[in-house]
């Protein structure tokens, strides 16, 4: 996966220079907490990636490791990972509701 | 009365003419029948009045008066100007260049003779 | 132990209801009832056909022989998935856009419609998926077998295996080719493997639950039952362990079948959305009880049984029938829910791109009855899936379903990564080219094969034994596993550095040397360009930055005044406060309309898809505005002659103008040269006249000279008149010739008294040649006389000569040429023009006429059928009258 990050910058890059110029003043502040949103989504694998190739630090033969302490900390990631993932994603899709034009004034 | 007055005409016999009535009056009257050197007879003879043609041979009667209009000497001279086209622009283009009378041929003696005596500075 | 023939009942009953299942989805999405078919939570469990009988089965063995390394094959898709706004999201976008029906269909549509990558990849996944179908059949057969305690390699497991890919074909052939849709999607087949999906986790969930809290006796048990194990030591091979954390991650992203349900059967954005977060869970669950089944099986089943077997063999251990005879349908459900989708895929691609081709080149001229293609289409899938479905049956069956087989799927997932470089370059970089595509597959293909597919089958196999010990033919660094001479590394490991980073090196490389073709262009620009829009594509409700951005191009096209008053009209219509109308279905298709007035339909379709999207511009999108173009272009052309035709008429009526308005002009300046030629002799007669009439102080010879003046100004006022009514008949055609014959001496001799006859003093010489002159002449020889008299008058007055010579010189040749020549300056080359104009008096001297004469003589010869005009160069002014002599001969 590492190998495919950093391919789109400039895609997105356009993506939000084409969009900043157009859109409104007032929704500034929603679109900036979208871009973020969208910057953790895209580190999240960054970071599943880091925290799963960490257990090879364990594997060298001076530190033993119990595979129960292997085990619980992989799933543990394996839990807390797609929780996040859940988590922006849902506050992308509220973000992502078309704000309403009388709320903007 | 014995102010000079100067006719450009190409016409010989409108020349007698013009001639015959000023002098009958007391003026002194000249006479040119070329555009081309007008402007350098005008210089020379200075008159009081001078009498111009529109048709001339050589030049327009319309670009001398521009000519002495142009020259401090002759800026103030009074011309009579005399033309054979009677349409409106004619008169225009006279006022234009800077005419004190303007005068449709034919004319009469008694009217050319009283321009003149009106033109002629006192 | 279960009865063989009750497992057979309870299998059957178990398809049945997958038929029941997939029935009930198909016949609800064909009556549009199919929103909940759609939801996101199908999606995601249709996902699962990832975990296979290899992982229901395998993943048990696996951990129980090598440890922890089976986890690397379901961490890589979770980070996929977690990852999903990188790859996933524009992957499946370009799905759904471009009605990509495949893998292989991806890589020949981003590559301009190459067929031949889509042949290659084709290859390449039937390569891959075939040996992948036969361990699912092997799958199946063995755990058929758990029960019946059989031989392995008997007649028995033959037949089960047949009997099995017999039924998953009419099962695929059923659900897989009941309608050519047009966006290949399986409704019932999708909410078949969701039951399944559901069915393998809760059968593996149970065992071990079973296995935690039945045997072990709770969580902190299993946790010291698995450190006492001899897997209690954390140990992982680094290599493999990121090696194959990335090829299951490229795998998931390649495997025809992945690429089914994740791309071609994708609906919108919110199924992924919820799938990425969803499916990692599952794969969790999935792999969460493996290590403990394993540790349990390998500590309370005898040795040498086979791990594979775990999650049935241990509950059957402990007699727990109903719960083995779930996991049963747990591994049952894993291998037919791959087999179903693999065939669907394979089918897809194999009629996709080898069975139709072929076809349509065979039957060229059938291409155009519809419905027959159709048929055929159906046809070829069908046949496509019996043979995926025939070949995996006899790969296991040749293969023997042995040891052979459980290494199969990480070959399998090396092979299909191949096509991870030109997928991820053709969706992310416009610069990938056909070559490079198909350098880079072909060289990984070549490279797998190699290093890892044939030597799977064992040293001499295939590859002979020397290759394994002194590389062929004795070449030491192309060794099977240790290309290059690098060896000690892991042969899966070797197999995977080397094809991925030669495949792509060489397709980069091959990209950056070649040049694509148009339509390779406008794919790849179509592909990684796909818009970033947000929200559900087939929906229409978008926000207030998009009914600008409709509204910045609307301006751009319709002119900014009335785009505003279009946009506000239908704000208002819509009852909204504000100047931005919401981009509903109506306005959009008013919009287009307008829009269509100015570019065009498809364009302006293609350019508001391109904001709102979902429809984005299609290769039908694009043809149709090439054909409006080109209707445009000839629309213009038409136009442009029409214009043509316009401008010339408009130059004609401006000529015409012109010449109206030159004629205007003209007739003024005549007007003002008549009234000046006649005041001018006026002005004489007037002044004398009136000084006659006053009469005081007159000589006599004063008074008969003005007398004589008035006299002679009133004759030529007569004679102006005269020569005025003479031009104006003769300008209007209306004189009429008194033609007669005569000599031409006797008309110069009358001419030339005449012109003489006052010529008193001035004295002009003229010099005739008599003989020359005896020519009979049939015209009106009054007017010719007329015409001589002129010119010689013309001579007599304005010759400037001190000695003036006339020389009149007739010469006789086709017409007869008359030449006044005097020997005076002549006409001023500038005026020699003008000279036959009325009133045209170049000199300065009086001369007493009009400027008439030119004139009046030149109608005059033009009516004999003549000429005049001016001679230059002759020294004096010279004129030559020219005469038809056909009149002249009839004289002779």
């Amino acid at each position: 996966m590492s190998q495919q990050a950093g391919n789109d910058i400039p895609e997105d890059l356009t993506e939000k220079t084409g969009g900043s110029d157009k859109i409104p003043l007032f929704v500034e502040r929603q679109t900036y907490r979208r871009r973020r949103l969208v910057d953790a989504a895209r580190a999240l694998p960054v970071l599943g990636i880091l925290l799963w190739l960490l257990p090879l630090l364990w594997a060298v033969p001076e530190t033993s490791t119990r595979a129960s302490t292997g085990l619980i900390y992989v799933f543990a990631v394996w839990l807390g990972l797609p929780v996040i993932a859940g988590v922006l994603i849902h506050a992308m899709n509220r973000r992502a509701q078309p704000p309403h034009p009388e709320d903007e004034t | 009365m014995a102010g000079h007055v100067l006719v450009i005409e190409d016409e010989p016999n409108i020349i007698e003419a013009i001639k015959f009535i000023l002098s009958r009056e007391g003026w002194n009257v000249a006479t040119h029948s070329n555009g081309e050197d007008a402007v350098d007879v005008v210089r020379a003879k200075s008159p009081d009045v001078l009498i111009l043609d529109v048709m001339l041979p050589g030049r327009s009667g319309y670009d001398i008066l521009r000519e002495l209009r142009g020259d401090a000497a002759t800026e103030n001279l009074p011309v009579l100007m005399l033309t054979a086209r009677g349409q409106s622009k004619d008169r225009e283009m006279a006022e234009r260049a800077g005419a004190s009378r303007f005068m449709t041929k034919p004319f009469s003696n008694a009217e050319v003779l009283e321009a003149v005596r009106a033109l002629a500075p006192v | 132990m279960t009865n063989l023939n009750a497992l057979a009942a309870i299998s059957i009953l178990y398809v049945l209801f997958l038929f029941g299942v997939a029935f009930f989805a198909e016949r609800a999405s064909r009556r549009g009832r199919a929103k909940w078919l759609r939801a996101p939570i199908i999606y995601t469990l249709s996902l699962s056909i990832y975990c296979t009988a290899w992982t229901f089965y395998g993943a048990v063995g696996s951990a129980a022989r090598n440890g922890f390394e089976y986890l690397t094959i379901y961490l890589g898709p979770s980070l996929v998935l977690i990852g999903w706004w990188w790859v996933l999201r524009k992957l499946v976008r370009i799905g759904r856009v471009q009605r990509i029906t495949s893998i292989a269909d991806l890589i020949s549509s981003r590559y301009g419609k190459s067929n031949l990558l889509g042949v290659g990849v084709t290859l390449l996944a039937v390569i891959g998926t075939t040996p992948y179908i036969a361990l699912q059949l092997q799958s199946v057969t063995l755990s058929v077998e758990v029960f019946h305690h059989a031989t392995p390699g008997g007649v028995e497991e033959q037949s089960t295996a047949f009997w099995v890919a017999v039924g998953l074909a009419v099962f695929t052939v059923i659900f897989g080719t009941r309608n050519l849709d047009a966006n290949e999607r399986h409704h019932g087949v999708v909410m078949a493997i969701a039951v399944e999906a559901i069915v393998k986790l809760a059968a593996l969930m149970a065992v071990g639950i079973f296995v935690v809290w039945g045997i072990s006796g709770g969580v902190s048990e299993t946790l010291a039952r698995i450190d006492a194990s001899e897997l209690g030591q954390w140990e992982v091979n680094g290599g493999r362990w990121a090696g194959l954390m990335f090829l299951s991650a490229a795998a998931f992203l390649c495997l025809p079948r992945m690429f089914q349900v994740m791309v071609v059967e994708n609906d919108n954005d919110q199924q992924l959305r919820m799938a990425a977060w969803a499916f990692p869970l599952y794969l969790m669950l999935m792999s969460l009880f493996i290590v403990p089944i394993a540790v349990v099986g390998l500590d309370v089943l005898p040795a040498g049984s086979n791990p594979d077997l775990f999650v049935l063999t241990v509950p059957l251990e402990y007699g727990q029938n109903a719960l083995a005879l779930l996991s049963f349908l747990g591994g049952f459900s894993s291998a037919t829910s791959m087999v179903i989708v693999a065939a669907i895929a394979l089918s897809t691609m194999v009629s996709n791109h080898i069975v139709m081709p072929i076809w349509l080149r065979l039957n060229e001229n059938m291409v155009s009855v519809s419905g027959d293609v159709r048929h055929v289409v159906l046809l070829s899938r069908r046949l496509s899936i019996a043979g995926v479905l025939s070949l995996g049956y006899l790969y296991y069956s040749q293969s023997g379903g042995g040891a052979a087989l459980s290494v199969i799927g990480l070959v399998a997932f090396t092979g299909v990564a191949q096509v991870l470089p030109a997928m991820l370059g053709g969706i992310f970089w416009r610069g990938a080219t056909r070559i490079g595509a198909l350098a880079g597959l072909t060289v990984g293909f070549v490279v797998w094969l190699y290093t890892l597919y044939l030597p799977s089958f064992g040293p001499g196999a295939i590859i002979p034994k020397s290759f394994f010990e002194n590389g062929p033919f004795g070449i030491g660094w192309l060794h099977p596993e240790a290309l290059f001479g690098i060896s000690g590394i892991d042969p899966l490991l070797h197999a995977v550095i080397w094809s991925l980073s030669l495949n792509t090196v060489a397709f980069f490389v091959a990209s950056l040397a070649s040049f694509p073709s148009p339509l390779e262009r406008l794919q790849g620009a179509q592909f990684v360009n796909i818009q970033q829009g947000t929200g559900g594509t087939r929906s229409w409700s978008h926000g207030a930055a998009e009914a600008e951005d409709l509204m910045v191009m609307a301006q751009r096209i319709l002119g900014a005044t009335d785009a505003q008053a279009l946009f506000l009209r239908e704000a208002r219509r819509q009852g909204s406060e504000t100047h931005l109308p919401a981009p509903t279905p109506e306005f959009l298709q008013i919009l287009e309309r307008e829009l269509a007035g100015s570019v065009g339909a498809a364009t302006a379709h293609a350019m508001v898809g391109q904001i709102v999207g979902g429809m984005s511009v299609s290769v039908e999108d694009l043809m149709a505005v090439a054909d409006e173009t080109a209707q445009m272009m000839e629309y213009s052309a038409t136009l442009e002659a029409q214009s043509q035709e316009l401008s010339r008429t408009a130059a004609q009526l401006r000529a015409a103008n012109d010449k109206l308005t030159r004629l205007s002009v003209q007739k003024d300046a005549f007007l003002s040269q008549i009234s000046h030629e006649l005041r001018t002799p006026m002005t004489s007669i007037r002044a004398f006249s009136e000084i006659l009439r006053d009469g005081d102080g007159i000589t006599p010879e004063e008074q008969s000279k003005y007398a004589s003046i008035i006299h002679d100004e009133a004759i030529r006022l007569t004679r102006l008149l005269d020569d005025l009514l003479d031009l104006s008949v003769l300008e209007n055609g209306q004189v009429s010739l008194n033609l007669g014959d005569g000599l031409l001496c006797d008309v110069l001799d009358r001419a030339e008294a005449a012109a003489l006859a006052y010529d008193d003093k001035r004295g002009l010489e003229i010099i005739r040649d008599a003989s020359k002159e005896q020519v009979w002449l049939n015209t009106d020889t009054e007017r010719l006389s007329q015409v001589f008299i002129n010119l010689i008058s013309n001579a007599r007055k304005y010759c400037d000569a001190p000695q003036r010579v006339l020389e009149i010189r007739v010469t006789k040749g086709e017409t007869l040429s008359v030449d006044f020549i005097d020997n005076g300056s002549g006409v001023a080359t500038e005026a020699q023009d003008v000279i036959f104009e009325k009133f045209a008096r170049v000199s300065d001297q009086k001369a007493g006429g009009a400027g008439l004469g030119l004139a009046i003589s030149r109608q005059i010869v033009t009516r004999l059928g003549g000429a005049i005009s001016y001679l230059p160069g002759e020294g004096g002014a010279a004129f030559r009258v020219v005469l038809p002599l056909d009149r002249a001969l009839a004289a002779q």
